[in-house]
């Protein structure tokens, strides 16, 4: 997506401030699993209006096609056969970039405006300053960025920012046959949820419940789970996700001390020399060694 | 020319030729790696020829450094063990630092500031030579938690290094009369006798 200058929250690799004026309100994608018909209508939809089409591979025995998330692929459906209390469950969850509040991707990422928050939440990539370096994969804390193979560029989600841009809701969201993915104001699709949950809990399903993880200061793409106590079940989403302990020590305060540090060494150096001056041959040695040559010589 | 047929011999050819790779690709590895280390460094990449160039280049020059180091380590490994008078050096150290080695121990061929570093550095070029197979993505796919750590490594042994290699060639440059030894290999007998008297002694059996 092309730069929308006034809207940028936050840039990958920048340290002055984004621009800040313009307020929009926060949207968000909310998936409701319990709707779900793993139809993969959203997943056709994502590759006709983003112009992607991933190879065609094979069958695996299963449900998931393609098997992962790729460069092509940016949504795929996860289908889990769970059994509990006697009761086999079919958990299919459309997986896909999550777009944090705080992005682990966009934290990690060493090429200035290569990634870029929106201030109605959506984290995009921007792919004319990406360098292929794949931090943002380390950084994710939800295994969501693919570098290509072709141009070595990194991909996923964009949240249809271009969609969106023009009032327009995600394709994925206008394909879904059962209405189980929304979208709109995180608030509204708070709401949304919390009725979903309500009447989800009438059926039975005590534990039903809104993800949207703090650890990652929220997300704007949200799931209703039934079983919200254990989002582990629907292949592996993780129950408390944030940005890696390493990912924060590694982006955080310690480079700049090391930067200052450096200078320091530096500096130390060049004052060093200008104040102590160098350490010359001392004139006595040299001429020891010129009188013992004197002398050989006779 | 030369200058004094008298002068000692401290470097092959073969010697120097090794150690200016090592320290060319050095100085190469530490502006491209810097230019990813902190968005303050990333405008160095246009001394690679773009962002994209150096992200490739980078580790390739790495395996040139670990190439070029491995080599040096083994030809200078016997020179840098530690023996008592080497510690007795390191602990007068801040006297050499403060410009007055007049109480300093007689050394070898290296003294031990200088066999620290050597065995300071070959822990770093360990270190990043791991690290940064395993942050290479462009080769190896391994699982993230070993590449974050990875990172984590590369990242600071890299700080380390460079704040090393620093000390390293200043050292150089403050000792009047050490630079040459890398040039054409040679350095005077004074020179000698002031700083490594007992390799002075050793060569000249004086
Ligand atoms: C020994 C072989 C080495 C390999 C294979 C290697 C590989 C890498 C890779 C793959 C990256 C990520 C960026 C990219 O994809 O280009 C990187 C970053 C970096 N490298 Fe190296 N490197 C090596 C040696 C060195 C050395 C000797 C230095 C010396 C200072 C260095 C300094 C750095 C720094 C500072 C970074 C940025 C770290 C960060 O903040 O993430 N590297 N290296
Ligand atoms: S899910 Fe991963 S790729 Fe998506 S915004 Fe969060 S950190 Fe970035
Ligand atoms: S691969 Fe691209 S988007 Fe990902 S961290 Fe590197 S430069 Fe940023």
């Amino acid at each position: 997506m092309a730069l929308q200058s006034l809207d940028i929250k936050q840039r990958s690799a920048t340290t002055t401030p984004s621009t800040q004026v313009r307020e929009t309100i926060e949207i968000a994608k909310l998936i409701d699993v319990s709707a779900c018909i793993g139809c993969k209508a959203c997943q056709v939809a994502c590759s006709e209006w983003n112009d992607i089409r991933d190879e065609v591979g094979n069958c695996h025995g299963v449900y998931d096609n393609p098997m992962d998330l790729s460069a092509k692929s940016w949504t795929v459906m996860r289908y889990t056969e769970v059994e509990q209390d006697n009761k086999l469950e079919w958990l299919i969850r459309k997986d896909g970039c999550m777009h944090c509040a705080d992005p682990g991707c966009l934290k990690a990422c060493p090429a200035p405006g290569a990634i870029i928050q929106y201030s109605n939440g959506i984290v995009d990539f921007h792919q004319e300053n990406c360098i292929g370096c794949g931090y943002c994969v380390t950084g994710c804390p939800f295994n969501v960025p693919r570098i290509s193979k072709e141009d070595s560029k990194a991909y996923k989600c964009s949240l249809c920012s271009d969609r969106v841009a023009v009032n327009q809701a995600p394709a994925c969201v206008k394909a879904c046959p059962t209405g189980a993915i929304q979208f709109g104001s995180k608030e509204d699709m708070k709401d949304y949820a919390a009725k979903r949950v309500e009447d989800l809990k009438e059926r039975g399903y005590d534990q039903a419940g809104l993800y949207d993880p703090q650890g990652v200061g929220g997300t704007h793409v949200m799931y209703v789970l039934h079983h919200a106590d254990k989002p582990d079940l629907y292949a592996g989403l993780p129950a408390n996700p944030s940005i890696s302990p390493l990912v924060a020590l590694w982006k955080g305060f310690a480079k700049p001390l090391a930067t200052l540090a450096l200078a320091g060494v530096a500096l130390g150096s060049l004052f060093h020399y200008v104040t102590k001056g160098p350490n010359e041959v001392s004139k006595e040695i040299e001429d020891e060694i010129e009188r013992e040559d004197k002398e050989e010589a006779k | 020319m030369i200058r004094d047929p008298k002068d000692l011999k401290r470097y092959t050819a073969s010697e120097r030729a090794n150690h200016w790779v090592v320290g060319i690709s050095f100085i190469l590895l530490a502006l491209s790696g810097l230019a990813f280390f902190h968005p303050a460094f990333f405008p160095l990449t246009q001394l690679f020829g773009g962002p994209v160039w150096t992200r490739i280049l980078h580790p390739y020059l790495g395996v040139i450094m670990a190439i070029g180091f491995i080599v040096m380590f083994f030809r200078f490994k016997h020179l840098n063990k530690m023996t008592p008078a080497d510690k007795e050096w390191l602990s007068k150290v801040d006297q050499m630092v403060d410009g007055d080695d007049h109480n300093m121990p007689e050394q070898g061929k290296y003294n031990g500031g200088q066999k620290v570093m050597f065995w300071a550095l070959a822990i770093s070029m360990l270190l990043m030579i791991l690290s940064g197979i395993v942050i290479w993505r462009a080769w190896f796919d391994l699982p993230v938690d070993i590449v974050r750590l990875g990172a984590v490594v590369h990242a600071a042994a890299g700080a380390v290094m460079i704040g090393l290699i620093m000390v390293h060639v200043y050292a150089a440059i403050w000792v009047k009369g050490t630079i040459r030894a890398m040039w054409y290999g040679t350095v005077t007998r004074a020179w000698a006798k002031q700083h490594h008297r007992g390799w002075y002694r050793q060569m000249t059996g004086k």
